[in-house]
Order: structure tokens, then C-alpha cells, then sequence
């Protein structure tokens, strides 16, 4: 186990060596200042602007206008999307001559990246052609992942400014985040992940003799450039149905560190921007040890979970011990080259964040381990979270505990020197409060019902209703991982979509979940950013709590889990804590 | 409103193309060039024919003479892949592992008698993940390393060779997992002491 931890320990230690300077650029890019990379992508965001017909300088937006230009764009994206998964019968760049799933799948799909959860019932090489991987889902990748990070640098905005109403230009912030961020690393990321042997062609199926005399088709595609901005966007989408276990996916122990790096960089980045944009690079560093304690609890948790094995395993007579030249644990569902410490690395990492990629099965994870991505979840991904998401939530969060911990000394509440009034903190407990309640319906609904139990994979037992509790966790949460088993898609003759029928009431009931609790919250969010920009800064004084200081992390921390335990250790009690506690097997 | 529809289509059509058509059809060719090998998925081939990919497993069962591969729940689809969704707490995982347990013993023991249940390494009987892992660990395959020599007519000390010619180690010695390449290796048999 020692060098699984010292695995995690420089996987740590690099994550916050990078904080900074990805915090300094994101920076610099949001406040229109001229980075490394201007001169050449300066022509290119000038020439965007130009075709979009928008001039960013000269159009400030106030928040209810940010919002509509937010919701048009997305709106109208929604339709192009479902558009390209109903036409692939049309289409170029189809060598195996794939036609369209269902209609209630494409639903589910199209609502699914569009808010940057990646939630798959779908098999993409079974299903998906080559152009709507690309030209659809790929292109979601970047501007969902653009559209959390525009919301939440608007809440900066808001956060900071002096007077008026503005908050920024959202085309501006979309197209600036796009060109000067998400796209230079994507096309470093894809060349570099290739030269390591993810895939990337747009030739057909290779059909191989093996060489024990059988034949194995190896599905082929596109998948670097999909793959980087899969993790760099904190989409998670995979080219694969495996996701990142596959090995055209993430062939090494290389790739799949700067993988989980790629996933993190950019919501802990951002903690930093986010101090140098509101001028104390403490108040950033606060919000991220908030993030890191919880993430690192977390990590602690799942590996020495995974490291033990799981009752099924310890009934069939199986040691699950380490051995010379083997890591022993809980393999089940897992890669031999990630090992027990990478894919538990990956577990959290992809949990904290709401990227939802995977390189193991979450529903082969023991008990304990399994509890971890329900807690992070529950948490409403506030642990670094989502590309800009993760952010904007956990401000919410801190706007909460300036308002309890206000309340607790007797003082009015004010955060950086703008008070905390009735009207923002309705807002906040909105935000707050709109995903748990959306999943705990949708779960109840779908646990309660005969449709629901259609989808199940394990039965009527703790893991069948892990599955459904995850699921609707997961869609709400805009994370998109998953207890895999659980199904609104029957493909009876994959590959190809031949007789294939969608599960309508999961494909629907999941599709309206993720638009939800993904457009809901934004609207809360920038009518906060709208609130707090028209305030008057007072400045601090000898009663002003202070937010940039242990204390203020403890109990931002504190509620956090207060929220998050509150709202859901009933409903995780009866799914994987049951199963962590017992050696029962049903 | 007018005014965000018609830069909202705009955008619509100008990042599709752009982001969905250009940046990966630009990433392809580069590739294509750059590292044709690796793209289009790190093939093997013997004599000319290809017979896999250096990253993809493949189903040796019911062959003595070449390592196994992991159990895999998809019969080692490559174009059709799924976990296996065993839960921790099922009857199922019992009844998989110990059907996998017995299996692997019942054919590694012969070759090595003192083989038992203890020393098995659990990627031997556990299923992967992708369901086409190309690796198995190093016990895993220092444990099948008596039966292929026994029936390759080789020494165990040059199985063992052979074993460590084809393992994969850590990245600078400390990413990743150390892992036999089972298709490099039984290709690498099949040069050293080809069958009849």
C-alpha cells in the first residue's frame, strides 16, 4: 500500500503545484489582460466576435441579461444536438453504418451534455456515429464546460464590483474561455495522449484473427481529441461505454495520471483565480482547503475500502491480500494497471468533480468505497466541482456560512465588505437546496415505482436501490458516473442500434432532472452575482468576521457536511452503508 | 431576445464547425502522421497479418499453451464493451469468484504442485473492467509461468525471462501498476518455442 500512497502523495503534490499558475492564467484571461498565448489567439477571438456580431467591450450585460443570452445559447444548442442524434443515418464520417437510437435516448444523451453531465445509457461505439461524437457531443464538451466557468466568473464580477449592474459579456467569457483555455490544452492534451496510444482515426472496425484462433473486432474512432476535453471540461462522457478503463481510452499509468490531472487542474485553478480576482489570494486559498480536506477524506476512504475486498469475495474462499508482485484488494471491475490506489485515486477525483469519467466499475466497488462517491455527490459537488460549477456552488455555501457564522457573533453578515441581506440569502438557500430536493424526488418517484424498477440491474435489494439513488445523485449533480448496471437503454443487438429501445420513463424523468438542476441553480447564481454587484462596499472593520482563516474553513467545511448529511445519510444509509456494514450477501 | 437568438445561432453553427469538425479532423492528421502507429491502435502483427492490439486482451481458455488472460464479463468485445456491475455484497460475485477460483487451480495446479488458494493473486480470478485488460499481474503470471513451461518444453528460469521481457513497469517507477503484457508475451512464446 506504501506505494499507493506515495502514488496519491505526488498526485497531491503536483495538483497544488499547478494551482497557481493555472489560477494566474484563468486570471488574466477573465480580466482581459494579455497572456502568453494573445498574439495568436487574439485574430482568431477577434474574428469570432466579428462572425457572432457581438462587441464585448461595449456590452456590459446586467445579470437577467447574462441569463438569457445563457439560456437562448443553451436552448438552442439543445435542439442542434438532438438534431445531430436523430439524423445519423445521413450522416459522413459513419463507417459502420449506424443509424439513430430512440427518440427518449436521444432525449436523455442530448439534455445530458448539454449541462455538462455526460450521463451515458448509451454505449457510444455501439451506438454513436463518428460525426455526432465529434460534431456533438465533443463540441458539448467545450461549452457546457464553458458555460459553468462564464457563470462563474460572473459571480466574481459580481462579487467585486464597485458600482453598477454589469456583470461581463457572456459571449465574451464563452469564447474567451474556449479559445484561451479549453481549447490550447485540448490540442496539446489529444497529441500527447496519442503518442501514448489512445486511439485516433476515423477508420472503420478492424476485424483480427487472434492468435488463439478466434476473431475480435477492435472498435476505432476519434477518441484523443474527445478524451481530453472529456476530462479537461469535467464532461466525462466517454468514447467507450468502459469509459476510461478502456485502453484505447487510457492505455497507462502516465496517461491515466494526466488524466486525473486534466480533471482537477482547472476547477482548483480557478480557487486561485478566483483570490486574485476578488484582490486576497487567502480567500481563495480558504475556499480550496475547504475542497481539499473533503477530498482528501474522501481518497483515504475509498483505497483502504478497496484495498480490503468485499464480502463476495471473502465467501468464495478468494484472499484479497497483497502478494509478491500483486496489490491484492478489490480487483473486481478494475484494471491491472491502475491497480487498487489509481482507480480509488480516480473514484474521488472524479466524484469531488462532477466529470463523472470512470476507470473502474462503480457498482463492483465495496460498500465503503461505493459510499464515498455518494457522499462527494451529496456534497453537491461544492469539492472542487465542476469546471466553474464547483466554484459558483461553493460560493453559495460561503454565502451560507458568512450568514450562520453572522448570526452566531450577532453581526450583521457581510462578505468581502458586501452585506448579506434577506434577499441574497433566499437566493443562496435556493441554490442550495433546489438539487438535493430534485434528487430526492426523482429517486423516491423512481424507487417507489414499477417504471423505476425497469431499470434496475441488481433487484430490489441495497445494491438496486443504490443504483437508482446513484443515478438521479448523478444526473442532478451534473456528474454523469454511475452504478452501471442501471439501464434506460436496451440494445439487443449491439453493436448497432437494430431493434434497440429506450426505457422511457428513466430517459425522460433523467433528461428533465439534469436540465433542472442545472439551468435552476445558474439562474439562482448569477440573480446573486445581480443582487451583490449593485452593493456598496463598506470596509472591514474589528467586528468583521474574517472568511480567510482557519476558523472560517472549519465552518465552511462544517456546513457543508451539515447540509449534505442532513439531506442524504438516510438515503445512503440504506444503499452502501448497509452494505459496508454487513457480510450478508442478497 | 431577437438579438441573443441570432448570435445564439451564430454561435451554434460557427463552434459546431469549428470545435466538432475542424479541431478533430486537424488533431486526426496530425496524428495520422506524427504517430500513425498509436492512432490508428497499436496493432501486432506476425508475418504481415495483424493479430491484435498491444492494448487490447484477448481470450486465450481452453489453450494450455499460453498465458490467460483476466476473466472478462464481455467475452473480450472490442467494439461492445460493459462492466460486469458485480456487486460487492452478491451472490453472484460469490458464486463468479469461487467458479473462477476453481478453475485456475484446477489448471495451474498440475503444473506447480504447491499451489493453493492462498497464493492466488486476485486479477486471476476477478473480472477487469474494459472486459479487455491486456494485463495480468506479475504473481498471476509467475504462476502460470510452471505450466507453459511444462508444455512449451522450456526451462522455467527462460519462461521467467520471457515473463519479465514483457512486463510493463511502472512510469519512472512510480505510475501505474506493473503488468504482464499477455499478448506480447504469448507472442513472444510463440517465437521462442513455436507450436507444432
Amino acid at each position: 500500500m506504501a506505494q499507493g500512497w506515495l502514488q496519491i502523495a505526488v498526485f497531491i503534490v503536483v495538483l497544488i503545484a499547478l494551482t497557481k499558475p493555472a489560477g494566474v492564467y484563468m486570471a488574466r484571461v477573465f480580466t482581459n489582460q494579455r497572456v502568453f498565448l494573445s498574439p495568436v489567439v487574439g485574430p482568431v477571438e477577434r474574428l469570432a466576435y466579428r462572425a457572432l456580431r457581438v462587441r464585448p467591450a461595449a456590452e456590459g450585460q446586467d445579470w437577467k441579461a447574462y441569463a438569457r443570452s445563457l439560456i437562448v445559447f443553451s436552448l438552442l444548442f439543445w435542439i442542434a444536438l438532438y438534431l445531430i442524434l436523430r439524423t445519423q443515418g445521413i450522416q459522413p464520417f459513419n463507417p459502420q453504418g449506424l443509424h439513430s437510437g430512440p427518440w427518449d435516448l436521444s432525449f436523455n444523451t442530448t439534455s445530458s451534455f448539454v449541462t455538462n453531465t455526460n450521463w451515458q445509457y448509451y454505449g457510444g461505439e455501439t451506438t454513436l456515429t463518428y460525426f455526432a461524437q465529434m460534431a456533438g457531443l465533443a463540441v458539448q464538451n467545450f461549452v457546457s464546460a464553458a458555460v459553468g466557468i462564464a457563470v462563474v466568473v460572473a459571480l466574481i464580477r459580481g462579487i467585486v464590483a464597485r458600482s453598477g449592474r454589469e456583470i461581463g459579456n457572456f459571449w465574451a467569457d464563452l469564447i474567451r474561455t474556449v479559445l484561451y483555455v479549453l481549447l490550447p490544452v485540448s490540442v496539446l492534451g489529444a497529441l500527447f495522449l496519442v503518442s501514448q496510444g489512445v486511439i485516433q482515426n476515423l477508420g472503420g472496425y478492424t476485424v483480427i484473427h487472434t492468435l488463439a484462433g478466434g476473431t475480435q473486432t477492435l472498435a476505432q474512432g476519434p477518441v484523443a481529441s474527445q478524451e481530453v476535453i472529456k476530462e479537461l471540461g469535467t464532461n466525462g462522457g466517454g468514447f467507450f461505454n468502459v469509459n476510461s478503463a478502456m485502453p484505447f481510452e487510457n492505455p497507462s499509468g502516465l496517461t491515466n495520471f494526466f488524466e486525473l490531472l486534466l480533471i482537477l487542474v482547472t476547477p482548483a485553478g480557478l480557487t486561485y483565480t478566483y483570490g486574485r480576482m476578488v484582490g486576497s489570494q487567502r480567500q481563495g486559498w480558504a475556499i480550496f482547503s475547504a475542497m481539499f480536506v473533503l477530498f482528501v477524506a474522501g481518497v483515504i476512504v475509498v483505497y483502504m475500502a478497496e484495498q480490503h475486498g468485499t464480502p463476495a469475495q471473502h465467501a468464495a474462499g478468494l484472499h484479497t491480500h497483497a502478494l509478491d508482485g500483486s496489490t491484492g484488494g478489490n480487483l473486481e471491475g478494475k484494471e491491472q494497471r491502475f491497480g487498487i490506489a489509481n482507480s480509488s485515486l480516480w473514484t474521488a477525483v472524479t466524484t469531488v468533480t462532477s466529470c463523472g469519467a470512470v476507470n473502474a466499475a462503480f457498482e463492483s466497488l465495496s460498500g465503503l468505497g461505493g459510499a464515498v462517491p455518494f457522499v462527494n455527490l451529496g456534497f453537491s459537488e461544492v469539492v472542487f466541482g465542476g469546471v466553474g460549477a464547483g466554484l459558483y456552488s461553493m460560493l453559495l455555501y460561503v454565502i451560507l456560512a458568512v450568514f450562520i457564522g453572522g448570526l452566531m457573533v450577532g453581526r450583521t453578515p457581510e462578505y468581502l465588505g458586501k452585506k448579506i441581506q434577506a434577499r441574497e440569502i433566499k437566493l443562496v438557500s435556493l441554490g442550495v437546496l433546489f438539487t438535493p430536493l430534485t434528487v430526492l424526488l426523482s429517486a423516491g418517484v423512481a424507487s417507489a415505482t414499477a417504471l423505476g424498477k425497469r431499470s434496475l440491474y441488481a433487484g430490489v435489494n441495497p445494491q438496486g436501490f443504490s443504483e437508482t439513488l446513484y443515478a438521479y445523485l448523478s444526473q442532478a449533480n451534473n456528474n454523469g458516473s454511475a452504478w452501471a448496471g442501471y439501464t434506460g437503454f436496451i440494445q439487443p443487438h449491439a453493436p448497432g442500434n437494430a431493434g434497440a429501445y429506450g426505457l422511457s420513463f428513466a430517459d425522460l424523468l433523467g433528461g428533465a432532472v439534469m436540465v433542472g438542476a442545472r439551468f435552476v441553480p445558474i439562474l439562482f447564481v448569477l440573480a446573486v452575482a445581480g443582487a451583490l454587484a449593485g452593493k456598496r462596499v463598506s470596509p472591514a472593520g474589528l467586528g468583521t468576521m474574517r472568511t480567510d482563516n482557519p476558523t472560517f474553513v472549519f465552518l465552511l467545511v462544517g456546513v457543508v457536511i451539515l447540509v449534505g448529511a442532513l439531506t442524504f445519510f438516510p438515503a445512503i444509509l440504506l444503499g452502501p452503508i448497509v452494505q459496508s456494514l454487513t457480510t450478508r450477501l442478497f | 431576445m431577437r438579438r441573443d437568438l441570432t448570435t445564439g445561432l451564430l454561435a451554434v453553427v460557427v463552434l459546431t464547425a469549428f470545435l466538432g469538425l475542424v479541431y478533430p479532423l486537424a488533431i486526426t492528421g496530425v496524428a495520422q502522421v506524427v504517430f500513425p502507429g498509436q492512432a490508428n491502435g497499436s496493432k501486432l502483427s506476425v508475418n504481415g497479418m495483424v493479430v491484435g492490439s498491444s492494448l487490447i486482451g484477448q481470450d486465450f481458455k481452453g489453450k494450455r499453451a499460453y498465458f490467460q488472460s483476466r476473466p472478462s464479463a464481455t467475452e473480450y468485445s472490442g467494439d461492445a464493451t460493459f462492466f460486469g456491475n458485480v456487486g460487492p455484497n452478491s451472490v453472484e460475485g460469490r458464486e463468479e469468484a469461487r467458479e473462477n477460483l476453481a478453475a485456475y487451480l484446477k489448471l495451474e495446479k498440475p503444473y506447480d504442485r504447491a499451489l493453493s488458494r492462498e497464493d492466488v493473486p486476485v486479477d486471476a480470478v476477478t473480472q477487469s473492467a474494459s472486459g479487455v485488460d491486456p494485463q495480468i499481474s506479475e504473481a498471476n503470471a509467475r504462476i502460470q509461468a510452471h505450466r507453459i513451461a511444462a508444455v512449451r518444453h522450456l526451462s522455467l528460469g527462460k519462461v521467467e525471462d520471457l515473463i519479465a521481457a514483457n512486463t510493463d513497469g511502472r512510469f519512472i517507477g512510480l505510475l501505474g501498476e506493473p503488468g504482464v503484457n499477455v499478448l506480447e508475451l504469448n507472442l513472444a512464446l510463440d517465437r521462442e518455442a513455436p507450436l507444432r
